[in-house]
């Protein structure tokens, strides 16, 4: 017996079998994972969204209605409007955290502190920022206040929650508020992994600060930026977070998501809110396959150069060539 | 010489000057709703936002709002969420990591193309399913069930892994394989301890994540009376309570005290941990 179950264990712990007995181990829970929660609903909410149903209770086929429904209410695919304010606020926010990325990556006085002070939005939890900015935000509260110090006069001034011509930028503004520090940083940690030799040899050809900004820091940076800025689009598409928490999406604030998820958790109309998950889904697949094309033209793709960079080479290689040839001729 | 002098006293007061606003800008919001959590309710009423509290040794908003959103309670259940997530997701992730990166085998490319795919997938919007997934396996108002919802994989510390294991040598492995080692024994006694500085990498961007998890908390543990979580133990003042915002800026102090004395405990790591989780292929 003991020596069956000596040959047992040798034959399971035998290169083998101990290899495929690891592999399979150690992947079924993550499998199960992925599984159970990404493709699973991913194929229940394309079944949904073919049907007009309600969570529990009776379902019955619609075909494409769902999806026809979601291009022609308002409510639906015009709030993808919205995404407008999110992107061009991304887009400053990336300004910033460029400016204040490349301050900080050079000595200053204090800057350990304000790097620390800048970032730290990022660490509060969301519905917190929504508490902190429906506070902020309030009529005669802390914006108003600060802006009477500034001289202006509290009936100029509008309410930023409800007046539909601003409050989209003020809830825009959240975010650019909870996110600066954090792409800060991130470009921080780009710029100082360039070489300080680099920075050395700058300073003694006597570059200004622009100089080295255009010459220095910004080719280092470049790849992370242009992924942020990349980044920025898919991300305002799929904004929910803010709106969600600060207005609920009254006042027409309510993102594509914000709705989405309305339909679905409180109208129950769960059809229509996966339909509207699929088309956003599409969408969201597309940006992203122009965006790889985007990088592999401006950037290049792992060990690869650019596109563009290879075509310029071939360019210069040939103006070369022709000079040559003319040369040639020239001296004949 | 003189003109290039005062180019650079130009370039330090700008520099400063926004330094200074960025800063303010940022803390603003924060400083005023600690100014407010310190104030009575009469004062609050009575006195302007801006202006300080009497006493900043009011403690009784402090005590209302801990126990009004039940905060305890709250405390309780984001810390057993946190270490079970932050132990699963990482055992899970770092064993994905280790037999995608260490063996060939049929479909291994396949199974890191359907991770990267599902990174498309927006969470909110497979959430509309997922509930009716939660809601068949009973796991609605379960903490364990929505542990393991969060423990799902994300593709973000997978490639973190991957790519740490890229610079762990293969000859460790083959030696210890060699010394009659398995590959789990290589996996336990051997990578994982050299996996570490990873590790905190993806505890510090997971942690930040699951704690601040406002969301699917929402969906998925309705009960909140049981199973509050500190994220949507906020979630109490909204309603009837709404606009006592001497309660609501104290609990949401309450709310950020881990956050930042994490922070100031471990800057160095967290910002670190952020650029290398950035740098992903």
């Amino acid at each position: 017996m003991s020596r069956e179950k000596s040959s047992f264990v040798k034959w399971i712990q035998s290169g083998k079998v101990n290899k495929r007995l690891c592999i399979f181990t150690f992947m079924l829970f993550p499998m199960l994972l992925l599984i159970v929660f990404t493709y699973v609903p991913f194929a229940k909410m394309f079944q949904f969204s073919l049907y007009e149903m309600k969570y529990l209770g009776a379902r019955e086929f619609v075909g494409l209605q769902n999806y026809l429904e979601v291009f022609s209410r308002d409510d639906c695919f015009q709030a993808l409007k919205l995404s407008g304010y999110y992107i061009i606020a991304s887009f400053v926010q990336l300004a910033i955290a460029l400016w204040f990325a490349s301050i900080l990556s050079f000595k200053v006085r204090g800057g350990g502190v304000f790097k620390g002070l800048m970032f730290f939005p990022y660490l509060v939890c969301g519905i917190a920022v929504g508490f902190i900015f429906k506070f902020f935000y309030t009529r005669g509260f802390v914006l108003d206040t600060v802006l009477q110090w500034c001289g202006f006069n509290l009936d100029q001034l509008p309410y930023w929650l409800k007046d539909k011509s601003i409050n989209n930028i003020s809830i825009a503004a959240t975010s650019v508020w909870r996110y600066m520090g954090q792409n800060m940083v991130l470009f921080i940690g780009a710029i100082m992994s360039v070489d300080d030799t680099l920075y050395e040899a700058a300073a003694i050809d006597g570059a200004t600060g622009w100089d080295k900004f255009r010459y220095v820091i910004f080719p280092s940076i470049k790849t992370i930026v242009v992924l942020n800025m990349i980044l920025a689009i898919t991300g305002s598409l799929s904004v929910f977070e803010p709106p969600y928490v600060i207005t609920g999406g009254s006042f027409g604030t309510g993102t594509y998501f914000v709705i989405m998820n309305e339909l679905a958790h409180e109208s129950q109309k769960v059809g229509l809110a996966s339909a509207m998950a699929i088309v956003l889904l599409v969408l969201i697949f597309i940006a992203t396959m122009i965006q790889k094309f985007i990088e592999a033209y401006f950037l290049g793709t792992g060990d690869k150069d650019s596109i563009r960079y290879r075509r310029r080479q071939k360019k210069i290689e040939q103006e070369r060539k022709e000079a040559v040839l003319a040369q040639a001729k020239g001296g004949m | 010489m003189s003109k290039a002098k005062t180019k650079k006293t130009v370039w330090a007061i700008v520099k400063y000057a926004t330094l200074v606003l960025g800063a303010f800008i940022s803390v603003l919001p924060v400083v005023v709703c600690v100014i407010t959590a310190f104030k009575t309710p009469e004062e609050y009423a009575s006195t302007n936002v801006m202006d300080m509290p009497r006493s900043w040794l009011y403690f009784t908003n402090f005590i209302e709002a801990w126990q009004k959103a039940n905060m305890g309670v709250a405390f309780r259940n984001s810390a057993i969420i946190l270490v079970c997530v932050l132990i699963g997701s990482i055992l899970t992730g770092s064993m994905l990591a280790y037999v995608l990166n260490r063996f060939k085998f049929v479909g291994n490319g396949l199974i890191r193309n359907l991770f990267l795919f599902a990174s498309l997938l927006p969470g909110i919007a497979m959430q509309v399913s997922v509930y009716q997934i939660m809601y068949t396996l009973g796991w609605i108002n379960s903490l364990p069930g929505y542990i393991i919802l969060m423990c799902g994989t994300d593709v973000m510390s997978i490639y973190i892994f991957i790519q740490f294991f890229e610079n762990i040598p293969r000859s460790l492995d083959e030696s210890a394989i060699m010394d009659g080692c398995t590959y789990f024994g290589v996996f336990f006694r051997i990578l994982l301890p050299l996996l570490k500085p990873a590790i905190v990498t993806v505890m510090i961007l997971k942690g930040v994540g699951t704690y601040n998890e406002y969301y699917t908390a929402n969906l998925y543990l309705q009960d909140k009376n049981r199973y509050v979580t500190v994220a949507t133990s906020l979630f109490k003042f909204t309603g009837p309570l709404g606009n006592q915002y001497n309660y609501i800026c104290a609990g949401v102090i309450i709310t950020m005290i881990p956050a930042l004395l994490i922070f100031i405990l471990c800057q160095k790591q967290i910002y670190s941990g952020l650029t290398q989780g950035a740098v992903k292929g």
